[in-house]
Protein backbone atom coordinates (compact mmCIF):
# COMPACT_ATOMS: atom_id res chain seq x y z
CA UNK A 1 0.00 0.00 0.00
CA UNK A 2 3.14 2.51 0.54
CA UNK A 3 3.64 3.27 -3.44
CA UNK A 4 0.20 3.05 -4.04
CA UNK A 5 -0.39 5.97 -1.49
CA UNK A 6 2.61 7.47 -2.14
CA UNK A 7 1.57 7.57 -5.82
CA UNK A 8 -2.00 9.48 -4.56
CA UNK A 9 -0.06 12.28 -2.40
CA UNK A 10 2.11 12.87 -4.76
CA UNK A 11 -0.32 13.48 -7.82
CA UNK A 12 -2.80 15.03 -5.31
CA UNK A 13 -0.04 17.97 -4.32
CA UNK A 14 0.98 18.43 -7.40
CA UNK A 15 -1.75 18.61 -9.89
CA UNK A 16 -4.76 19.32 -7.54
CA UNK A 17 -7.21 16.97 -9.39
CA UNK A 18 -11.00 17.35 -9.47
CA UNK A 19 -10.76 13.29 -9.23
CA UNK A 20 -7.77 10.58 -9.04
CA UNK A 21 -7.93 7.19 -9.02
CA UNK A 22 -5.15 5.18 -8.66
CA UNK A 23 -5.18 1.70 -9.20
CA UNK A 24 -3.03 -1.15 -8.23
CA UNK A 25 -3.04 -3.31 -11.73
CA UNK A 26 -0.16 -5.62 -10.24
CA UNK A 27 -2.47 -8.60 -9.26
CA UNK A 28 -3.59 -8.90 -13.20
CA UNK A 29 0.51 -9.71 -13.71
CA UNK A 30 2.71 -12.16 -13.34
CA UNK A 31 4.39 -10.99 -10.13
CA UNK A 32 3.80 -11.80 -6.24
CA UNK A 33 0.59 -11.10 -4.46
CA UNK A 34 0.57 -7.93 -3.03
CA UNK A 35 3.42 -6.36 -5.39
CA UNK A 36 2.90 -2.84 -6.53
CA UNK A 37 4.11 -2.58 -10.00
CA UNK A 38 1.61 -2.00 -11.98
CA UNK A 39 -0.81 0.84 -11.95
CA UNK A 40 -2.79 2.85 -13.32
CA UNK A 41 -3.44 6.45 -13.51
CA UNK A 42 -6.92 8.05 -13.70
CA UNK A 43 -6.38 12.01 -13.31
CA UNK A 44 -8.19 14.71 -14.23
CA UNK A 45 -6.98 18.05 -13.69
CA UNK A 46 -7.37 21.88 -15.26
CA UNK A 47 -3.57 21.80 -15.33
CA UNK A 48 -3.82 19.52 -18.15
CA UNK A 49 -5.76 22.38 -20.15
CA UNK A 50 -4.12 23.24 -23.47
CA UNK A 51 -1.74 20.49 -23.35
CA UNK A 52 -0.92 18.15 -25.47
CA UNK A 53 -1.06 14.08 -24.35
CA UNK A 54 2.49 13.75 -24.34
CA UNK A 55 2.86 16.57 -22.32
CA UNK A 56 0.51 15.65 -19.73
CA UNK A 57 1.72 12.50 -19.42
CA UNK A 58 5.98 13.55 -19.09
CA UNK A 59 4.52 15.67 -16.19
CA UNK A 60 3.06 12.60 -14.56
CA UNK A 61 5.70 10.52 -15.15
CA UNK A 62 8.22 13.56 -13.78
CA UNK A 63 5.77 13.54 -10.61
CA UNK A 64 6.06 10.06 -10.03
CA UNK A 65 9.94 9.75 -11.25
CA UNK A 66 10.87 8.51 -7.50
CA UNK A 67 8.30 5.45 -7.92
CA UNK A 68 9.63 4.78 -11.93
CA UNK A 69 13.00 4.15 -10.71
CA UNK A 70 12.02 2.36 -7.52
CA UNK A 71 10.06 -0.42 -8.97
CA UNK A 72 7.18 0.53 -10.41
CA UNK A 73 7.23 -1.18 -13.79
CA UNK A 74 4.22 -0.62 -15.47
CA UNK A 75 2.10 2.80 -15.13
CA UNK A 76 -1.11 3.63 -17.54
CA UNK A 77 -1.68 7.20 -17.62
CA UNK A 78 -5.05 8.49 -18.48
CA UNK A 79 -5.00 12.61 -18.15
CA UNK A 80 -7.93 15.08 -18.79
CA UNK A 81 -9.01 18.41 -18.48
CA UNK A 82 -12.28 18.74 -16.47
CA UNK A 83 -14.13 19.35 -19.92
CA UNK A 84 -12.82 16.41 -21.78
CA UNK A 85 -13.87 14.42 -18.41
CA UNK A 86 -18.01 15.52 -18.59
CA UNK A 87 -17.86 15.07 -22.11
CA UNK A 88 -16.75 11.36 -22.13
CA UNK A 89 -16.25 9.95 -18.40
CA UNK A 90 -15.16 6.63 -19.54
CA UNK A 91 -12.23 4.42 -18.52
CA UNK A 92 -10.04 2.41 -20.64
CA UNK A 93 -9.56 -0.98 -19.42
CA UNK A 94 -5.86 -2.10 -19.16
CA UNK A 95 -4.59 -5.18 -21.54
CA UNK A 96 -4.27 -8.41 -19.86
CA UNK A 97 -0.71 -9.25 -19.28
CA UNK A 98 1.42 -11.72 -21.57
CA UNK A 99 4.05 -12.42 -19.02
CA UNK A 100 7.22 -10.45 -20.37
CA UNK A 101 7.30 -8.50 -17.02
CA UNK A 102 8.96 -11.89 -15.84
CA UNK A 103 11.96 -12.00 -18.50
CA UNK B 1 23.52 29.28 0.87
CA UNK B 2 25.36 27.26 -1.93
CA UNK B 3 24.00 23.89 -0.18
CA UNK B 4 20.70 25.62 -1.55
CA UNK B 5 21.80 26.31 -4.78
CA UNK B 6 22.54 22.63 -5.12
CA UNK B 7 19.86 21.50 -3.39
CA UNK B 8 17.76 23.00 -6.15
CA UNK B 9 19.73 21.64 -9.31
CA UNK B 10 19.75 17.97 -8.04
CA UNK B 11 17.03 16.71 -10.37
CA UNK B 12 18.66 18.16 -13.28
CA UNK B 13 22.25 16.50 -12.12
CA UNK B 14 20.91 13.39 -11.91
CA UNK B 15 19.36 13.21 -15.59
CA UNK B 16 22.44 15.34 -16.60
CA UNK B 17 23.97 11.88 -15.29
CA UNK B 18 21.77 9.48 -16.26
CA UNK B 19 22.06 10.99 -20.00
CA UNK B 20 25.86 10.10 -19.82
CA UNK B 21 25.44 6.71 -18.80
CA UNK B 22 24.45 6.16 -22.75
CA UNK B 23 27.77 6.31 -24.67
CA UNK B 24 27.34 8.43 -27.89
CA UNK B 25 27.77 5.24 -30.19
CA UNK B 26 24.83 4.18 -28.31
CA UNK B 27 22.68 7.16 -29.08
CA UNK B 28 23.50 7.14 -32.94
CA UNK B 29 22.37 3.33 -32.53
CA UNK B 30 18.85 4.43 -31.42
CA UNK B 31 18.84 7.48 -33.52
CA UNK B 32 19.57 5.09 -36.52
CA UNK B 33 17.14 2.95 -35.66
CA UNK B 34 14.12 5.27 -35.02
CA UNK B 35 15.01 6.96 -38.60
CA UNK B 36 15.39 3.52 -40.72
CA UNK B 37 11.23 3.47 -41.11
CA UNK B 38 8.14 5.31 -40.69
CA UNK B 39 6.90 3.67 -38.13
CA UNK B 40 9.25 2.07 -35.34
CA UNK B 41 8.29 0.31 -32.25
CA UNK B 42 10.54 -0.75 -28.80
CA UNK B 43 8.09 -3.24 -27.34
CA UNK B 44 8.60 -6.58 -25.84
CA UNK B 45 8.01 -9.42 -27.88
CA UNK B 46 7.34 -9.36 -31.62
CA UNK B 47 4.71 -8.30 -33.02
CA UNK B 48 3.68 -12.10 -34.10
CA UNK B 49 3.92 -12.70 -30.67
CA UNK B 50 4.43 -9.58 -27.94
CA UNK B 51 5.05 -10.59 -24.86
CA UNK B 52 3.29 -7.87 -23.18
CA UNK B 53 -0.76 -6.67 -23.17
CA UNK B 54 0.25 -3.07 -23.63
CA UNK B 55 2.81 -3.62 -26.35
CA UNK B 56 -0.18 -5.88 -28.03
CA UNK B 57 -2.39 -3.40 -27.95
CA UNK B 58 -0.10 -0.81 -29.79
CA UNK B 59 0.41 -3.85 -32.43
CA UNK B 60 -3.43 -4.44 -32.65
CA UNK B 61 -3.74 -0.65 -33.75
CA UNK B 62 -1.42 -0.66 -36.50
CA UNK B 63 -3.42 -4.20 -37.43
CA UNK B 64 -6.76 -1.81 -37.52
CA UNK B 65 -5.23 1.18 -39.59
CA UNK B 66 -4.13 -1.20 -42.39
CA UNK B 67 -0.23 -0.60 -41.09
CA UNK B 68 1.04 -3.97 -42.07
CA UNK B 69 4.70 -2.89 -42.25
CA UNK B 70 6.67 -0.93 -39.25
CA UNK B 71 10.11 -1.72 -37.80
CA UNK B 72 9.60 -3.26 -34.32
CA UNK B 73 12.43 -4.10 -31.62
CA UNK B 74 12.39 -6.35 -28.98
CA UNK B 75 13.87 -5.00 -25.88
CA UNK B 76 13.26 -8.50 -24.07
CA UNK B 77 16.46 -9.29 -26.11
CA UNK B 78 18.45 -6.49 -25.47
CA UNK B 79 18.76 -5.09 -21.74
CA UNK B 80 21.20 -2.73 -23.05
CA UNK B 81 18.50 -1.33 -25.52
CA UNK B 82 15.89 -1.40 -23.20
CA UNK B 83 17.71 0.81 -20.97
CA UNK B 84 19.00 2.91 -23.15
CA UNK B 85 15.69 3.75 -25.20
CA UNK B 86 13.96 5.20 -22.03
CA UNK B 87 16.64 7.40 -21.49
CA UNK B 88 16.47 8.64 -24.91
CA UNK B 89 13.07 9.44 -25.19
CA UNK B 90 13.06 10.10 -21.76
CA UNK B 91 10.06 7.63 -20.99
CA UNK B 92 9.97 5.41 -18.33
CA UNK B 93 7.62 2.60 -19.87
CA UNK B 94 7.82 0.18 -22.67
CA UNK B 95 6.35 0.09 -25.55
CA UNK B 96 7.39 2.96 -27.49
CA UNK B 97 6.08 4.59 -30.67
CA UNK B 98 8.49 6.67 -32.78
CA UNK B 99 6.29 8.06 -36.22
CA UNK B 100 8.69 10.18 -39.04
CA UNK B 101 11.41 10.04 -36.66
CA UNK B 102 9.34 11.62 -33.80
CA UNK B 103 8.54 10.43 -30.22
CA UNK B 104 4.72 9.81 -30.29
CA UNK B 105 4.14 8.05 -27.08
CA UNK B 106 3.09 4.76 -25.48
CA UNK B 107 0.27 2.59 -25.36
CA UNK B 108 -2.15 4.96 -23.73
CA UNK B 109 -1.32 7.74 -26.35
CA UNK B 110 -1.42 5.35 -28.75
CA UNK B 111 -5.18 3.98 -27.88
CA UNK B 112 -6.38 7.71 -27.22
CA UNK B 113 -4.93 9.33 -30.21
CA UNK B 114 -6.54 5.99 -31.97
CA UNK B 115 -9.80 6.93 -30.39
CA UNK B 116 -10.13 10.75 -31.20
CA UNK B 117 -8.79 10.22 -34.99
CA UNK B 118 -6.05 12.34 -34.70
CA UNK B 119 -3.75 8.85 -35.66
CA UNK B 120 -5.15 8.50 -39.05
CA UNK B 121 -3.99 12.28 -39.45
CA UNK B 122 -0.51 11.96 -37.99
CA UNK B 123 -0.05 9.06 -40.39
CA UNK B 124 -1.73 10.71 -42.93
CA UNK B 125 1.06 13.66 -42.55
CA UNK B 126 3.47 10.45 -43.14
CA UNK B 127 2.35 9.22 -46.22
CA UNK B 128 0.31 6.39 -44.77
CA UNK B 129 -2.89 6.03 -45.93
CA UNK B 130 -5.30 4.61 -42.55
CA UNK B 131 -8.30 1.99 -43.51
CA UNK B 132 -10.28 3.81 -40.85
CA UNK B 133 -11.28 7.22 -41.96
Amino acid sequence: MAISRAITSKLQSYFLPSFLDVVNESYMHNVPKGSETHFKVFIVSEKFVGKPLIKRHREVNTVLAEELQSGVHALSIIAKTPSQWESDPSFVKSPPCLGGSKL
Amino acid sequence: MLGAVFRNVRPVAMRVCRTLAMSAEQKEDINSRIKADKIVVFMKGVPEEPRCGFSRAVCQIFEMHGVEKFSAHNVLEDDELRENIKEFSDWPTIPQVYVGGEFVGGCDIMIQMHQSGELVDLLAEHGIKSLIK
